[in-house]
């Protein structure tokens, strides 16, 4: 029972990680390997505005995730849009900037067992004879509602379907008067906030670490890569399956080999299905 | 308004250097030979004029760069496949000689040639999976490996953990170390630039820029990709056998960030594509990277900085521009 519980949460917390990374590289085909800077960024701003500031953990909150996206349209708008279309610089350059950002927190003395941001909610209820605290049930709540929020959004607003019409032709959007340059800022700040809400929701459950920052990459690359690059219906169903593959890992094999089981999903995928279980991608533009 | 743009012309020393004609005078071949023999004797001079055993040291370890950064090079504007793992080789190789050296008790002599050898075939036969992957892809799956052998090794408590494997035996002296990581840096290095330039390196290049073309010509796309893939990790296990018994340790950080994202860096900086480039990368940014020791991880900060404003606003990189300055004239001509 506990596996089947515990899975979904942490297939849920998978999930809201990964949103971010598919969300732009779905629209703006740019791999933003800062995704997991910024996570760890919007932990750090969250804590700095809560306990430093002295402001209301709400408010904090809020501003965290305005700011994160800012950051994140900022990095776009003046670095990542230069090197827009080369893949490979594109990977280079925002894994170069993830690296400098978090590195510069670990350098600035954010490291160690000092920062924390507390839960939404203290004590734990029993479901089914398992014991789950009050904040985690919050995360699955929230998960979900983010994903029906993207749902409706990207299918019910003039901004949301100009970002679908990106995704499928970026061509055909251009003619029918989407500036492509402007939705790609936008799906950035978005795909930014994601990550900074994933971080305010999951953080708490742990310290707020710079090594964070990397796992969190390495998750939302398994998730979108098993998921299939680009497409966000097959990222939520992969986020379950690791989800589980994890906990199920853990349960038996043992919780060293959590990292592992991720990694090796991604390497395996990519041997035997490129484009994931639900990609889009062609055949011939990912192999020979 | 009256418009101008930049004309740029090849000196006429260049064109007639490019022929046999060079042998006619001492100055052309002064002009071609120049340039190479201010890297060697440079390379060759370096460690005597070193202050101290420190900096010495630090002249190994750009070397275990260079031979990265050229391998990086060499697979990414060469072959076509762009390895964000260098880190991957480097690991592989420094296990393999530390195993052979603490396990088995072989010298030196034997395990740097061996992890070179094996490492080599082991890096080409865990990669071939991924060959046939393009670009993006293959990006991700390479930087994956590392850390994928780094968590296993460290799950497994396989190699002394966490630990790594202590008690490796060091070079036979300090001359020995410092001249055979000079000299191989500068074998592979002019041994790379023929190899790109024979008939397998214009099948190398085909790979990158027309794979399709390959195939049509009726040749295996994925065996071309898996000798230059063998070639380049060679020189990734041969810098990864050296760095064990220079430090005479070996260990999980050895599949570190550090050495997929420098060599990374020195070639963007030193002119991707040239060979030559990444080697004055690492020759740069090392030194660099050691200076700025005492400010920790500042230092990773700073070169992914460097790098980031390199790939943005100078993506050509320091040999290309040189060579451009050196070879060819400028000058504004009206529109």
């Amino acid at each position: 029972m506990d596996i089947i519980i515990y899975g979904i949460i942490n297939s849920i917390s998978l999930a809201l990680m990964a949103l971010g990374f598919a969300l732009v590289y779905g629209i703006s085909r740019l791999p933003n390997f800062a995704h997991g800077a910024l996570y760890v960024v919007a932990g750090f701003i969250t804590w700095t505005l809560f306990k430093a500031a002295g402001l209301n953990y709400l408010l904090s909150i809020i501003l965290a995730m305005a700011i994160t996206g800012l950051i994140g349209g900022l990095l776009y708008q003046f670095i990542l849009i230069r090197v827009r279309g080369m893949a490979i610089s594109e990977i280079i350059a925002s894994y170069a900037m993830g690296l400098a950002v978090l590195e510069g927190l670990r350098w600035g003395g954010f490291k160690g067992m000092t920062y924390t941001l507390p839960v939404f909610a203290q004590g734990s209820i029993m479901i089914w004879g398992v014991p789950v605290d009050y904040h985690r049930i919050i995360v699955v709540g929230i998960g979900a509602a983010v994903v029906l929020f993207l749902w409706i959004f990207t299918r019910s607003t003039r901004v949301g379907l100009a970002l679908r019409g990106m995704a499928q032709d970026e061509r055909a959007s251009l003619m029918l008067g989407i500036d492509s340059d402007v939705m790609a800022v936008v799906a950035m700040v978005l795909g930014s906030a994601l990550a900074a809400l994933a971080a305010i929701l999951l953080l708490p459950l742990g310290n707020i670490v710079v090594e964070a920052g990397y796992n969190v990459l390495i998750l939302a690359i398994a998730v979108c890569i098993v998921g299939g690059l680009g497409s966000w219906f097959g990222a939520v169903l992969a986020a379950f399956l690791i989800g589980f593959a994890q906990i199920l890992t853990v349960a038996y094999v043992g919780s060293h080999f959590q990292m592992v089981v991720a990694i090796l999903a991604i390497i395996i995928t990519l041997i035997l299905k490129p484009s994931g279980l639900f990609g889009k991608q062609k055949e011939l533009e990912e192999r020979v | 308004m009256e418009q101008k743009r930049k004309e740029r012309l090849d000196r006429g020393i260049k064109v007639r250097s490019d022929t046999i004609y060079a042998l006619m005078s001492v100055k052309e071949i002064a002009y071609l030979v120049l340039p190479r023999l201010v890297l060697i004797c440079g390379l060759l001079i370096a460690p005597l004029v070193m202050p101290s055993m420190y900096w010495q040291r630090v002249i190994s370890i750009v070397c275990i760069y260079c031979l990265l950064a050229i391998s990086f090079d060499f697979l990414a504007h060469f072959v076509g496949l762009v390895s964000l793992g260098g880190a991957f080789f480097i690991g592989v190789g420094s296990y393999l000689a530390a195993i052979l050296n603490t396990y088995w008790g072989l010298s030196p002599v034997l395990t740097i040639p061996l992890a070179t050898i094996f490492g080599a075939l082991i890096c080409t036969i865990l990669l071939l999976p991924c060959l046939p992957l393009r670009g993006v892809y293959f990006a991700i799956v390479t930087l994956m490996y590392p850390l994928a052998l780094a968590r296993i090794i460290e799950a497994l408590d396989i190699f002394g953990g966490t630990d790594g494997i202590m008690g490796v035996t060091s070079f036979p002296g300090r001359w020995v170390e410092l001249y055979f990581m000079v000299g191989m840096v500068l074998i592979f290095l002019f041994g790379m630039r023929r190899l790109v330039n024979e008939d397998i390196g214009l099948v190398f290049r085909a790979v990158k820029d027309n794979d399709q073309a390959v195939r049509a010509s009726g040749m295996n796309v994925t065996f071309f990709k898996a000798i230059g893939v063998c070639i380049a990790s060679a020189m990734g296990c041969l810098g990864g056998a050296c760095l064990v018994h220079i430090y005479m340790w070996a260990g999980i950080s050895q599949f570190a960030l550090d050495f997929s994202i420098l060599p990374i860096a020195a070639t963007v900086i030193g002119g991707a594509g040239t060979l030559v480039g990444p080697v004055i990368g690492c020759i740069i940014l090392v030194p660099i990277s050691e200076l700025l020791r005492t400010f920790g991880t500042l230092r990773i900060v700073f070169y992914s900085l460097i790098l980031v404003g390199f790939i943005v606003f100078r993506s050509e990189g320091l040999m290309v521009y040189g060579q451009r300055k050196y070879h060819q004239f400028e000058r504004w001509v009206r529109v």
